[in-house]
């Protein structure tokens, strides 16, 4: 098999793809977590700011998804076929959600009424919470496992998705958002929005801490099949230690109020976390739950060899432009938010 | 209960129909919003400055619903359509992530600088960030026409496995990418996408002109208007009929049904109003006797290839449909040269604004480029079937095997429910922000001679 520094093609795109994601998870992450705590917030004032605070930024930081989407679609098309078919009901309300958090952004500045903003915040909220809560069930299904038959086909019901364990990654998925989001609101404001925030900061963390001493044990206990990869590879155990340093790092910059080493920090542990899932998980996707024979490895889903070839020039081309850009654009709306006649 | 085909189907169509909405209009209020900001930097007129910022708002409302509407595509295909996004990953994947990895991140990472950037960064840079999201938006036209092109005359590729196994695996990109219909049919979208954008923007011009408002900044705007809209008419005349060619070399089935010509041994004829009866296979009309031969084959004389030729459970089985939208494509199309030549044609005259009938027409013709787009792709999508990839992918091969029939339509009334919402929100914030107006800045409020009473006594307060 063609090889590229050592690692075939199909691994290759693999790790695009994890890269991709943990791109979307840091940068939606945080407009998510911050959607998720909008109501938290009282004053009309407050509410524009935290969001004008995502304002520019919240769209691109969709397109990540929209990539990532793409990505997966491309360099394993049967995943993506059975991955969407099987969670069709779950990813319609995913497309719904996203359709209403859109709009509830673009169209609550546009009238002045008080029942019309405090409506689209209110959809705006629960849609950042449903897109958060989903993505999670997801993710937690597929460390999880699915009934998967050996023709690829989803031997169970709406029902399957609502395991425990799966519930549980949903909520660590929320914490850890709302926890990025409120880090990086609190960089983003001041004045007594910003005392409010910090306040808020710390509840997030203790949130997450619980949700990540959770899973930790839930996964450890339930899901052996994760640390598999350990066994053979000791030296991996570098990640769930770089893990629980962060977390302990996130908690004393918080506590120092070092704003901006935290939210580095919450990046960090973002992608340590993705980085364990696809370790526990390579070289399948999807694992199934019924026998292990009839999972689906990257092997099997993997385009023709030319068109990974082709997209990893893509990719390696494309992705200095979009970060490029990204950093552009971050630069510019840097610093404390503002609010004047162009804002949301 | 209809069949997971058909409710599959009915909800591709209706999403990407009601998508097919905005990205148009976001192409083609690009192209004039880089005009205006464009004529503001060179002449520093305050006038086109706010109309770039008024028209920034109303596209920033259809660009949201746009993004919102079109990520749905993207995952209905791995959602409903599993068996054909296995089928087609191997190319329409690289399509897409190309789409966004060049086209979506650049036009939604300088949408906020367009949006919020006005005083924080200097006026180039901000024009700049105009044009890359309008060529971000045409860039994402360009993949997504590839790959629907690519589903109509397949090309660089090769098929490897069989039956609902088979999958279709890429052998030459640059071949894939200018497939042979790649070129003609993008061109004639983006032209058709300008036109939608240019009405617009004409359409609210003509309003404020009726009414008597903002008549400066209406005149400046229709005149951007009718600039893109008179070339790009005249332009989809030639892309139309380039259109045409391909379709009578690589699909003669479509086009077969777009003028209700069955027998191959018949010269063909050419209708500019008619009626397809597809079960006793007869066409009536108004037409030109052997129109269709002549254009097709140079000569009247000439026979071209019927519905006949082809097996009946391989080419389309709703004539009359295709056949009816392209020619009301056709019709609109024609009217709107008419339409833009009159009025550059009285713009000279220094006439256009005096005639309120004209200005009526044109408030009301923003619906005529939208129509002709989406008939256009009935006519285009219809007269492709029963194949989803041509000749290779039948449709009802395409579905996903465990998807429920109540699960389709479960997901069908949910997205019928939302998208008749967000359509009725659209059109009330669209009308709240025209009848607002453009905030006329302070600058010119003072430059009193330059402007007439009647508009002062408008501006909002």
């Amino acid at each position: 098999m063609e090889t590229i520094l050592g690692l075939d093609l199909p691994t290759w795109w693999f790790l695009v793809i994890g890269g991709l994601i943990t791109g979307y998870g840091v940068l939606d992450g945080f407009d998510l977590g911050a959607g998720a705590l909008h109501l938290f917030f009282n004053k009309e004032e407050s509410r524009r700011l935290v969001l004008n605070a995502i304002g520019p930024v919240w769209d691109g930081n969709e397109v990540w998804l929209v990539i990532a989407g793409g990505a997966l679609f491309a360099g394993f098309p049967l995943v993506y076929g059975v991955l969407f078919s099987t969670f069709y009901i779950p990813f319609m309300l995913f497309l719904v959600s996203l359709i209403f958090r859109a709009i509830s952004i673009e169209f609550r500045s546009k009238e002045p009424w008080a029942w019309w903003r405090k409506m689209w915040d209110i959809s705006y909220c629960v849609s950042s919470i449903f897109i958060t809560f989903l993505l999670g069930l997801v993710l937690g299904n597929l460390i999880h496992g699915l009934p998967v038959n050996k023709a690829h086909e989803f031997t169970g019901n709406l029902l399957t998705f609502f395991n425990p364990y799966a519930i549980l990654i949903a909520f660590t998925t929320l914490s850890l958002f709302m926890l990025h989001g409120a880090i990086y609101l609190v960089m983003k404001t001041e004045n007594r929005l910003y005392a409010k925030l910090t306040v808020l900061v710390n509840n997030c963390s203790k949130f997450f801490i619980l949700c990540f001493i959770l899973t930790s044990m839930a996964t450890l206990i339930y899901v052996p099949h994760m640390t598999q990869a350990f066994k053979h590879h000791p030296e991996l155990f570098i990640l769930p230690l770089i893990a629980v340093l962060t977390l302990l790092n996130i908690k004393r910059n918080i506590d120092s109020r070092k704003y901006f080493t935290a939210f580095l920090f919450s990046c960090i542990i973002m992608s340590c976390l993705l980085i364990l899932f696809a370790i526990g998980l390579y070289p399948n996707i999807i694992i199934s739950s019924t026998d292990p024979a009839n999972s689906i490895s990257i092997y099997a889903a993997a385009s023709s060899n030319k068109s990974l070839k082709i997209m990893l020039l893509i990719a390696a081309i494309g992705t200095p432009l979009v970060i490029s850009y990204t950093v552009f654009v971050f630069w510019t709306f840097r610093g404390k938010v503002k609010l004047n006649e162009m804002s949301y | 209960m209809p069949s997971v085909e058909i409710l599959s189907r009915i909800q591709f169509a209706f999403t990407v129909a009601f998508h097919y909405i905005y990205p148009p209009l976001s192409i083609g209020l690009g192209l004039c919003l880089v005009i205006m900001e464009g004529i503001y930097l060179k002449t520093g007129l305050p006038v086109y400055r706010d109309i770039t910022r008024f028209w920034i708002k109303i596209f920033a409302l259809i660009f949201g619903i746009g993004v919102a509407t079109g990520i749905v595509m993207e995952f209905e295909f791995g959602t409903n359509w599993a068996t054909y996004s296995h089928y087609v990953g191997d190319i329409f994947g690289s399509a897409l992530a190309a789409e966004g990895i060049f086209a979506f991140a650049l036009e939604s990472g300088f949408l906020g600088v367009l949006l919020f950037g006005w005083n924080r960064v200097s006026k180039g840079v901000h024009f700049f960030s105009t044009i890359m999201v309008a060529l971000g938006s045409i860039f994402s036209a360009l993949w997504i026409v590839i790959a629907n092109s690519w589903q109509q005359t397949p090309a660089g590729f090769r098929i490897e496995g069989h039956d609902l196994g088979a999958r279709a695996v890429v052998t030459d990109f640059w071949e894939m990418v200018f497939n042979p219909s790649s070129v003609d049919r993008f061109s004639h979208v983006i032209i058709g996408s300008f036109l939608a954008g240019s009405f617009l923007v004409m359409s609210v011009g003509a309003w404020y002109i009726l009414k008597g408002r903002y008549i400066k900044h209406a005149q400046a705007m229709f005149k951007v208007g009718l600039s893109v809209a008179v070339v790009a008419a005249l332009m989809q005349l030639f892309t139309g009929h380039r259109s045409a060619e391909y379709v009578s070399k690589y699909q003669p089935a479509k086009l077969a049904a777009m003028e209700g010509h069955y027998d191959s041994l018949a010269v063909a004829d050419m209708y500019l109003i008619g009626w397809v009866d597809n079960k006793n296979e007869k066409t009536t009309g108004i037409k030109i006797p052997g129109g269709l031969s002549f254009l097709t084959h140079g000569s009247f004389s000439a026979p071209v290839q019927g519905l006949h030729a082809t097996p009946p459970a391989d080419r389309p089985g709703a004539v009359n449909f295709v056949f009816q939208t392209y020619h009301f494509m056709v019709a609109i199309g024609i009217t709107l040269i008419g339409l833009t030549l009159l009025a550059v044609f009285l713009l000279w005259k220094k006439q256009l604004f005096n005639h309120r009938w004209l200005m009526w027409i044109f408030v009301l013709a923003v619906l005529l480029p939208q129509v002709a787009n989406q008939l256009g792709w009935y006519a285009a999508e219809v007269g492709r079937q029963p194949w989803v990839v041509y000749g290779l992918l039948r449709t009802s091969d395409a579905l996903s095997k465990k998807v429920t029939a109540d699960q389709v339509l479960f997901s069908l009334i949910l997205f019928t429910f939302v998208y008749v919402l967000l359509f009725a929100l659209f059109l009330f914030l669209l009308n709240r922000k025209i009848s607002h107006g453009p905030d006329v800045t302070e600058d010119e409020a003072t430059d009193s001679e330059h402007f007439s009473k009647r508009n002062i006594a408008n501006i909002p307060s």
